[in-house]
């Protein structure tokens, strides 16, 4: 009952989408207030029958209602609460009703915030979220409903597949959608503007928030799903250029780039059609992403129960939504004139520089992940694209990059003086060199590679640094001073400093932790003990064990550094029996300095077990830069700036009430 | 003085007309690049990439002479492969899953039923050597792939991947992907075990 009208409640939420897509589309155009209003209801209850949908859902997750196809197909009753739960989303049906659901809710929010938006901007906009999740709801009612039953009904489910029962991914898809789907709202303001015929500043600033908020949880998530790939698939791996992890990345390389780029739209009216341009691509990136992974045509580890009729939906659905909306912008872009002129070297052109940059990284990794299919469509032939030419073409890219992002925020608009900003950046400079020094003589026997590495993430260090000092008058004005005017530094301002620093502790994580990381595999007995720089990990015991719903072998080791005791360690291999499967669960012991990891495999049948260990200097920094960087993306959003629409001077006397 | 104008005049609209279809051309080219991945995709859509063409097998092994690893004789040739049963392991030192499959290979060398040799795939000699220098040297013979030459007459889809040879040279199955403790145990060795008889 409950899931009837779980799928009833889904039936009119497509019948108010489409509503919303079309009727206030049509105000807008005949300039009729009353139907561009109907707009936000419309949102508000798209919203609220799709939650309830949700929640007729989930209700029938945790209550192990197998009269339902997906419950039954990846539920088991006795699975733990909480991965009843996160299997709503750990299904293709489930998972595109969260989507929906996430897509409608920030439709809402654009209702819900957007007091100050021109009116028929606002109805156009949340014409075009609805109209997107016209398709999604359609897509779920007619290729995916999760609301079919099954008759008669199972015993007992499936189960989840072990991989996915884990805390990590419980919540890896929830924060991703929100960064995919967050993108919808600002491609919905490109499409909007678009069909207005006008960008400007402020078109720019109320694209801004929802850009950086959806960058902000896409950066989340994609930190997230490597940490899972890191201590569940055991291979001491963290990124393998999946073809889903790519998904991810695309849409968050342009989203960076998009980021960059509606700043120089705001603050100087210009690159406007660039702007429109990325925020178009940005969600197709998405959409695509969404394709990729529910079709079946690209190999991956991630990837769902891969169904032709849903890949043809989808790729209707995206030729419809890319196809239309670069069509509006080939037909309008021309139109849309340029605002402020510039100087090459200049703020915006420092901006212009990372956006090259970084839609030529985002361009490459789409070929790489769609070589293997354009290769077999054109001459049959199955090969796969390794890390190989991921490495051999995204360092290169980043290089430059990452030289430029130290140097970028200390250039002023307009015209700027490169050798000034060079000189502020000496100290910067000399900090990389001393580091790269001290690194090369600590660890003489590095790759030159990850000399450059240490040494780009200490110039951008500096650099960010050097930029938040020179904001704050460090040292050239007496303390006090200083701490003024580091209070009143706007918080977007302490935003970019996060953000850039995460990157820079991203890069030093990854170079360090591959460059020196040291590993042993071997066949071990109990008693066995080996030493890994520095530490020496003794094997005690492999057991057997019962869990919840699997069977475990645990082993234990004993980790000492100078004889003193450092930690013990207890990696487990477990075998599931719904579905049946094998995970390995390996034991991490993290500190700021390095991770210790180990990982118990296959008994040889003579006493002995198949053993991997490693020390992994700074590892963990990786995912700590990355949640910095998620940081400065949420203290930028709450910078009062973004929350205003219309531009106000900072403590000007007449400062409208919020 | 009109004589001077007029020419500069035209001059500067057909500036104007070649900016303007150079913008009509900048703001066509992201659609364009959007219909010809969706063409792509559209045909992806009727291929299946787990569908790895069996063409090899039930066939001889291609005709192929692939030199050593530095300083670890020997190399593998076509002709090494005919007399007894043979796996050929294609494996490359940037591979993850092939580091996940390698303790079951040090343990099939231990068990000597079968002659285990190497196709090093796309590599630096010296990565593949620091590599089985680290992680122990499962195989009799390897021949260094630097190309990926030979992997295409194998049809070596992606990396790792296990041909596993009868006496007289003949390709009878092929594993993709990292061999695991099931596979080993209830497909390869029970296999290794009929060939030999």
């Amino acid at each position: 009952m409950i899931a009837e009208i779980g799928h009833f409640a889904l039936i009119l939420a497509l019948v108010v989408a489409l509503a919303q897509a079309v009727l206030p589309q049509w105000g807008a155009w005949s300039r009729d207030q009353a139907w561009m209003a109907a707009a936000m209801p419309a949102a508000y209850a798209q919203f609220l029958l799709v939650a309830v949908a949700f929640a007729a859902l989930m209700q029938a997750f945790v209550a192990s209602d197998f009269s339902l196809e997906v419950v039954a197909a990846n539920s088991h009753s006795a699975k733990p609460l909480v991965y009843k739960i996160s299997g709503v989303w750990g299904n293709h049906e489930g998972s595109l009703l969260l989507w929906t659901l996430i897509l409608a809710a920030f439709g809402a929010m654009v209702a819900a915030f957007g007091i100050n938006l021109p009116a028929s901007l606002k109805a156009r906009v949340l014409s075009v979220q609805a109209f997107i999740g016209a398709g999604f709801l359609s897509f779920i009612i007619f290729t995916s409903n999760p609301f079919s039953r099954l008759d008669p009904a199972p015993a007992d489910g499936n189960g989840l597949n072990p991989l996915l029962q884990d805390l990590g991914l419980a919540f890896h898809p929830p924060i991703l959608y929100l960064g995919y789907v967050g993108l919808s709202v600002s491609f919905s303001f490109a499409v909007a503007a678009l069909i207005e015929g006008r960008v400007d500043a402020a078109w720019a600033r109320w694209v801004r928030p929802w850009t950086l908020a959806a960058w902000a949880f896409l950066t989340l998530g994609i930190a997230l799903g490597s940490y899972w790939a890191y201590y569940e698939l055991g291979w001491g791996g963290w990124w393998f250029w999946d073809p889903v992890e790519n998904a991810s990345f695309m849409p968050w390389l342009a989203a960076t780039a998009l980021l960059h780029c509606a700043a120089v739209a705001e603050k100087r009216d210009a690159l406007k059609s660039w702007t429109v341009l990325l925020a178009i691509l940005a969600f197709s990136l998405s959409l695509l992403g969404t394709f990729l992974v529910r079709s079946g045509v690209l190999n991956s580890v991630h990837a769902f129960a891969s169904d032709p009729t849903r890949g043809v939906f989808v790729l209707l659905f995206l030729a419809i939504v890319v196809g239309g909306s670069l069509s509006l912008y080939a037909f309008r872009a021309p139109v849309l004139k340029g605002g402020g002129l510039f100087a090459p070297i200049s703020r915006e052109g420092g901006l212009i520089l990372n956006n090259l940059l970084l839609t030529t990284a985002c361009g490459t990794v789409l070929l790489g992940t769609l070589y293997p299919l354009i290769l077999d469509a054109l001459t049959g032939q199955k090969v796969s694209v390794g890390p190989p030419y991921f490495n051999a073409t995204f360092v290169p890219l980043m290089t430059p990059l990452v030289i430029a992002v130290a140097i970028g925020p200390l250039l002023p608009w307009k015209r700027a003086d490169l050798g000034a900003a060079l000189g502020r950046l000496k100290a910067a400079l000399a900090f990389a060199v001393v580091v790269t020094g001290l690194a090369w003589w600590w660890l003489a026997d590095g790759p030159v590679l990850a000399l450059l590495g240490v040494a780009l993430s200490a110039w951008l260090g500096a650099g960010a640094v050097t930029d938040l000092a020179g904001r704050i008058k460090l040292f050239r004005s007496p303390p006090a001073a200083s701490l003024a005017r580091a209070r009143g530094l706007p918080r977007s301002a302490y935003g970019t400093f996060l953000a850039h620093l995460g990157v820079a502790l991203t890069i030093l994580g990854i170079t360090v932790s591959e460059a020196w990381q040291q590993e042993h595999q071997s066949i071990m007995v109990p008693g066995d003990r080996v030493e890994i720089s520095g530490r020496a990990f003794t094997f005690v015991d492999a057991r057997d064990a019962q869990g919840a719903n699997f069977s475990a072998l645990i082993g234990t080791f004993t980790v000492t550094r100078d004889g003193a005791p450092v930690t013990v360690m207890q990696p487990e291999k477990r075998q599931y029996s719904h579905p049946p499967m094998e995970t390995t669960e390996a034991a991490i012991h993290a500190t700021f300095a390095r991770d210790l990891y180990a990982v118990i495999g296959e008994a040889d049948g003579k006493g002995g077990y198949a053993v991997r260990l490693y020390v992994k200097p700074m590892i963990g920094w990786i995912w700590l830069g990355a949640l910095i960087m998620a940081l400065g993306g949420a203290l930028s959003l709450s910078d009062r700036r973004l929350r205003v629409g219309v531009p106000v001077r900072r403590r000007a006397p007449m400062q409208p009430a919020e | 003085m009109t004589e001077t104008e007029h020419p500069a005049e035209t001059e500067s609209t057909a500036a104007a007309g070649a900016g303007r279809s150079r913008r009509l051309f900048f703001s066509l080219l992201p659609l364009a690049a959007a219909i010809v991945v969706g063409i792509f995709l559209f045909r992806g859509l009727s291929l299946d990439p787990r569908n790895i063409p069996s063409a090899l097998i039930d066939k001889p092994v291609p005709n192929f002479k692939l030199a050593a690893l530095p300083d670890r004789p020997p190399g593998l040739a076509a002709g090494d492969l005919k007399g007894d049963v043979a796996l050929v392991n294609v494996f490359a030192s940037w591979c993850v899953a092939c580091r996940a499959e390698h303790p079951l290979l040090m343990d099939l060398k231990r068990r000597g039923v079968v002659a285990l040799h190497g196709l090093n795939y796309k590599d630096r000699p010296g990565d593949a050597l620091e590599w089985l220098g680290r992680h122990g040297d499962p195989y009799a013979r390897v021949g260094a792939d630097r190309d990926g030459r030979v992997g295409i007459d194998f049809g070596v889809y992606g990396v790792p991947e296990t041909f596993i040879i009868d006496k007289n040279g003949t390709i009878v199955e092929k594993i993709i992907g990292p061999i695991n403790e099931t596979i080993l145990k209830e497909k390869l060795l029970p296999l290794i075990a009929e060939l030999n008889r």
